[in-house]
Parts: C-alpha cells; sequence; structure tokens
C-alpha cells in the first residue's frame, strides 16, 4: 500500500518535472477568436505569421462575432474578430470589466454574398425582395413569386440562415431587413461553410454568407438596390467603389492601446503582406494591393 | 516492525473507507449543486419579468431582436417531443426486439458479438452522429421522398433512435434475463412453442424492465444535443410531418449560451430551459427507476 502510493508521488513528480522542462522554449500566444466569416483569413494570416515570427504562435478559433466579443469583455482574448461593429453597450461592458477602451482596426471587407443553388435559374435579387424572402411577414414563400422554376426541386423556398450570434445574421438584419426580424422556420447553421455546403445540396435553397465561402455547387446572385437598378455581382472591385449594396467591414478588437507582440502581429496584418492574404482568401483588402 | 506495520494497515483501511463514502456520497453532492447552479443562474428571471404563457403558448423565440425580444419555446418544446416520439417508436420496438434476440435465440458465440457491437454503437460520438444526419442522411431523405431539404425530424428520430437503442437494448436484455429459467422450463413442459412463451410469459414477466429501458431511452432522446443540432435542420417550427425542420430545447442552449451575454435576460431564459430540460429528464428517471424498484419488490 505505503510502496504503491510512494512509486506514485514519484512518477508524478517526473511528470510535473517533465512538463516543466518542456516550457523552456518560451512561445509568445496570441489569442484570437470571434467572427465565422473571417476564420479562414485568420487562419491564413496565423499560419503566414508563423514564418514571418516563428516563436510567436497565433491561436485562432471560431465562434462567431457575439462570441469573439464576449471573450474580449471577458478579457480572454487579445484580439477579437469581428463581422460587424461593436455596439455601445458592448464597450460599456468591456470598460466596466477591464477597466480598458477596446480599440478597433479595419482589417478588409467582405462582401455578403446571397448563395442559391447552381441549377437555380435565378441570376439576380434586389434587397427588397430579400426582405420579403427573409423578413419577418415577408411575402415571398415560393420561386414562383420570382418568376423562376427550378429542375428537380420543388417550389418552396427552403431559407438557411445563421445562429443568432453570428455576425453575419446580425449584420444580414440590420443590412437587408433593416432591423427587422427575421421569419421564423428558417433552417439556421451554425456556420459559413455549413450554410454553403447545405446549399450546394439543398436545390430549393437561398442563403447568405461573405464572398469568400464560394463553392463550384452553389451561384452567387447579383444584387441590386432596388428594382430597376443594375444588380451588381460581388467583386473585390465592386466592393470598393461600393456597387455592391451588402458589403461590411472586417474588424478586429483589442482591449486598450496594443502592446508588444500583438501590436506586431497588428501591424503586420494591416501591411501589404497581411492584405495580401485578405485579398488570396477571398475577401476585399483595405486598399489595392499591388500584386507581385 | 510488525507492530508499525499492522498500525499502517489499520489506518489505511480507515482512510480507505472514508475515500469510497466519499465517493458514494459526492454523486448526490453533484447532483444537487448542478441542480442548485442551474436553478440560481435562472431564479432571476423566472421570479421576475419571465411570462409563462408567452414562453410555453408561442412559438416566437427571437431572443436577440432588435425591436421585440420575444421568448416563446414552444416550437422548441414541440421539436424535442416530435423527435423524441418519433426516435422512441424507432428504438422501443427494435430494441425490445433485439434483447429478445440476444436473450433467447442466440447462443453463446454469437451473442457476445451482438453485445460488443451494440455497445460500440453507443461509444460513437454525437457528433459523428451529426455528421453522418447531415452528409449522408440528408441527400438520402431529398431523394427518397422528394422532400425540399433532408435536415428534419425523420432524420433527427432515425438518428437518436440509433443512439439511444443500445441502452433500450442492455437494459431490455437484463430484464429478461432477470425472469427465472422455471418460467421458461414451466412454459414449454406445458407444450407452449417459443413465440407463445415470449409473447405469454417473457414479455409479462419482464414488463416493468422493459418499461423502464424504453423510459431511460426517452431520457437519453430528450438530451441528445449535438446530433440533433446538425440533423433535424434547427429550424423554429411546429412540425406537421415528418418531413419538417425543427429546433429542440438542447440545440438551442448549444447554438445560444455561447455569445448571449452572462446575467442577461436572454441568458437566463436558456438557463429556464435547461431547468425544464432537468425536470424532464429528472421525472423520466425518477418514474423509470421506480418502475425498476417495482419488479425488485416484489
Amino acid at each position: 500500500m505505503l510502496k504503491s502510493a510512494l512509486t506514485g508521488v514519484a512518477i508524478l513528480s517526473l511528470f510535473i518535472t517533465g512538463c516543466s522542462r518542456r516550457k523552456e522554449v518560451q512561445k509568445t500566444i496570441i489569442q484570437n477568436t470571434g467572427s465565422d466569416t473571417m476564420v479562414n483569413l485568420a487562419q491564413a494570416w496565423a499560419e503566414e505569421y508563423t514564418r514571418v515570427a516563428p516563436l510567436v504562435s497565433v491561436e485562432v478559433s471560431g465562434g462567431g462575432s457575439g462570441t469573439g466579443i464576449a471573450a474580449l469583455i471577458a478579457g480572454t482574448v487579445d484580439i477579437a474578430n469581428c463581422s460587424r461593429v461593436i455596439e455601445p453597450e458592448e464597450i460599456e461592458r468591456a470598460k466596466k470589466t477591464t477597466r480598458k477602451e477596446p480599440r478597433e482596426f479595419l482589417a478588409g471587407y467582405d462582401a455578403l454574398a446571397v448563395f442559391v443553388h447552381k441549377d437555380n435559374p435565378l441570376e439576380e435579387i434586389t434587397l427588397e425582395q430579400l426582405a420579403e424572402i427573409f423578413g419577418e411577414g415577408g411575402k415571398i414563400e415560393r420561386w414562383s413569386q420570382l418568376g423562376v422554376r427550378i429542375p428537380g426541386a420543388r417550389d418552396e423556398i427552403v431559407r438557411i440562415s445563421r445562429q443568432s450570434n453570428s455576425g453575419t445574421y446580425v449584420y444580414f438584419r440590420d443590412a437587408v431587413l433593416g432591423g427587422r426580424d427575421f421569419k421564423l422556420g428558417s433552417r439556421d447553421m451554425h456556420g459559413s461553410k455549413d450554410c454553403v455546403e447545405l446549399i450546394s445540396k439543398t436545390p430549393g435553397a437561398i442563403g447568405y454568407s461573405g464572398m469568400g465561402y464560394v463553392t463550384p455547387g452553389v451561384k452567387a446572385l447579383r444584387v441590386a438596390k432596388k428594382a430597376g437598378e443594375t444588380a451588381y455581382p460581388p467583386t473585390v472591385e465592386n466592393t470598393l467603389n461600393q456597387n455592391y449594396p451588402i458589403a461590411r467591414p472586417l474588424l478586429l478588437y483589442v482591449l486598450g492601446e496594443p502592446s508588444g507582440e500583438t501590436k506586431k502581429y497588428l501591424d503586420w496584418v494591416l501591411s501589404d503582406a497581411g492584405q495580401k492574404i485578405v485579398e488570396q482568401t477571398g475577401y476585399v483588402p483595405v486598399r489595392p494591393v499591388s500584386q507581385s | 516492525m510488525h507492530k508499525q506495520r499492522r498500525r499502517w494497515e489499520v489506518i489505511a483501511e480507515a482512510a480507505m473507507e472514508v475515500l469510497i463514502r466519499l465517493c458514494g456520497v459526492s454523486a448526490i453532492l453533484f447532483i444537487l449543486s448542478i441542480f442548485f447552479f442551474v436553478f440560481r443562474e435562472g431564479a432571476g428571471f423566472l421570479f421576475g419579468g419571465f411570462d409563462p404563457r408567452e414562453f410555453f403558448g408561442s412559438i416566437e423565440w427571437y431572443p436577440t431582436s432588435k425591436t421585440n425580444v420575444r421568448y416563446g419555446a414552444l416550437a422548441l418544446i414541440a421539436g424535442t417531443a416530435s423527435v423524441s416520439l418519433l426516435a422512441m417508436s424507432i428504438a422501443v420496438p427494435f430494441g425490445i426486439g433485439a434483447a429478445i434476440f440476444i436473450s433467447e435465440f442466440c447462443g453463446g458465440r454469437l451473442r457476445e458479438i451482438l453485445k460488443i457491437i451494440i455497445e460500440l454503437l453507443a461509444a460513437i460520438p454525437s457528433v459523428v452522429w451529426g455528421f453522418i444526419g447531415l452528409t449522408v442522411m440528408n441527400p438520402i431523405i431529398m431523394r427518397l421522398f422528394d422532400a425540399p431539404i433532408g435536415l428534419n425530424v425523420l432524420n433527427g428520430g432515425i438518428i437518436v433512435a440509433l443512439m439511444s437503442s443500445p441502452i433500450i437494448v442492455s437494459i431490455s436484455e437484463d430484464a429478461l434475463k432477470a425472469v427465472p429459467d422455471t418460467y421458461r422450463e414451466a412454459a414449454l413442459a406445458l407444450g407452449a412453442t417459443k413465440w407463445q412463451l415470449i409473447y405469454r410469459v417473457l414479455l409479462p414477466a419482464a414488463k416493468n424492465g422493459l418499461l423502464a429501458a424504453g423510459l431511460l431511452g426517452v431520457g437519453r432522446a430528450v438530451g441528445e444535443t449535438m446530433a440533433v443540432l446538425m440533423a433535424t435542420g434547427h429550424s423554429i417550427n411546429i412540425p406537421h410531418s415528418v418531413m419538417d425542420s425543427v429546433r429542440t430545447l438542447t440545440a438551442t442552449i448549444a447554438a445560444e449560451l455561447g455569445e448571449a451575454p452572462v446575467h442577461s435576460e436572454h441568458y437566463q431564459v436558456l438557463f429556464i430551459i435547461g431547468i425544464l430540460l432537468f425536470s424532464i429528464t429528472f421525472v423520466i428517471n425518477l418514474t423509470a427507476d421506480l418502475v425498476v424498484r417495482g419488479i425488485r419488490g416484489r
């Protein structure tokens, strides 16, 4: 009995010292959480940055813009990714819990693409029609109301939406529905990728996601502000010249003035090297990046 | 030397006894503190501002609305109920059938293999089941039933049925095994066929155990989260057929708790859903337990 206990203690102490020895290689970790729209982008940044600064590791996770801001308020992340602007109430809460003011950095733009199945003959849509499809009390329920028939699918419009803590959800509600609520009964997916994946498998579906998530199975519709106006496809050019009506900023939030490795990382993200990655992952950089 | 060792043994023995007793008591302690915690988190809103008529009577679930926040959970309750009901109507007959086959019909070798495989079914993680629902069952259901989308009650029900059948099979099998062999011998001696033996003797004798198996299966189905989140479409909707997408109580908590600001109304309502779920499973488990006790008491 005593002997085995002693052996246990010996093994345990070996284990502890073994762990502490590994710590000697000091690596700075930057915690980065938030927007699901930006998670691919943030991961691409983090991967590239290990080549720039091998001793810094940026740990990226998604969960939604709301999750990122919640973590920022709790003080558990260094950088929160957010695909919507932080709310004044959230700033107040962050100030109260951390005594620091969140600082905002614009890292790029994302055009919110409206996707349908690739076999859907529809080519363009107006914001009003989108509001009628997705908004509470909206009248459009069938594809025939938009003048199309989808080969091999029923007439019913299958609405694919996002869970309510998604920045994409909030942005769509504010920009397209004008702050009104969504119609109940949409299938609420837990990520941009799931959303696009489901649309590509469902002939009668319509949904929205960041333009970077386009796949061969879906088609991004051209979007017009009003009936009769020109509809524009979601491209880098149309986002920068503001022809595409539903584009939004991609933001990074930190608590207080950034310093140390976090500051270096942010500077790099906003530099040409970081902005080139924004373009490569399918989003729109803050300024045109020279291709070299 | 000898004496000292004896003393050590006495101390060790006493220490072990205390430790084991602590382990036993801790289960009760954990349950009580979980209930206390869930209740405390939800209590603030439950006793101030909570509108039970809206919660149980309205389908309008708009926890993050900008203009009009509403907490109607009727569609979520209907979603949980429909998925559990369908799952049980699949899993109970199949589970009890499998248990009858395992305990009455198959020989030693096959029985061991079957039991291992069924236990393996229980070891598959919930999220893997959800993944199967999302990527395998979805297109199959769409093709077979010409449905607009394959993420619906049927999909979730089948997945949950598969997940809860291991528990139903193993408890039913135990119940059947608990029927004394003398019953079987007596029935066979009276000239009963195998079918008559099962239908007239074994099932009535094992009735309580089978009921308990079904109830525990229901508890499993009601509490299942990740798989139903992925397989049911996560859509607020009162289902009119098994082809409709639904959203369950558990999936709502999983999807929304991460974002809800701590101690906000939304957060507290999610905990009230937790209290509701806790009460449902508590009642189910208690009933199952009383039913099982019913067999032993006889």
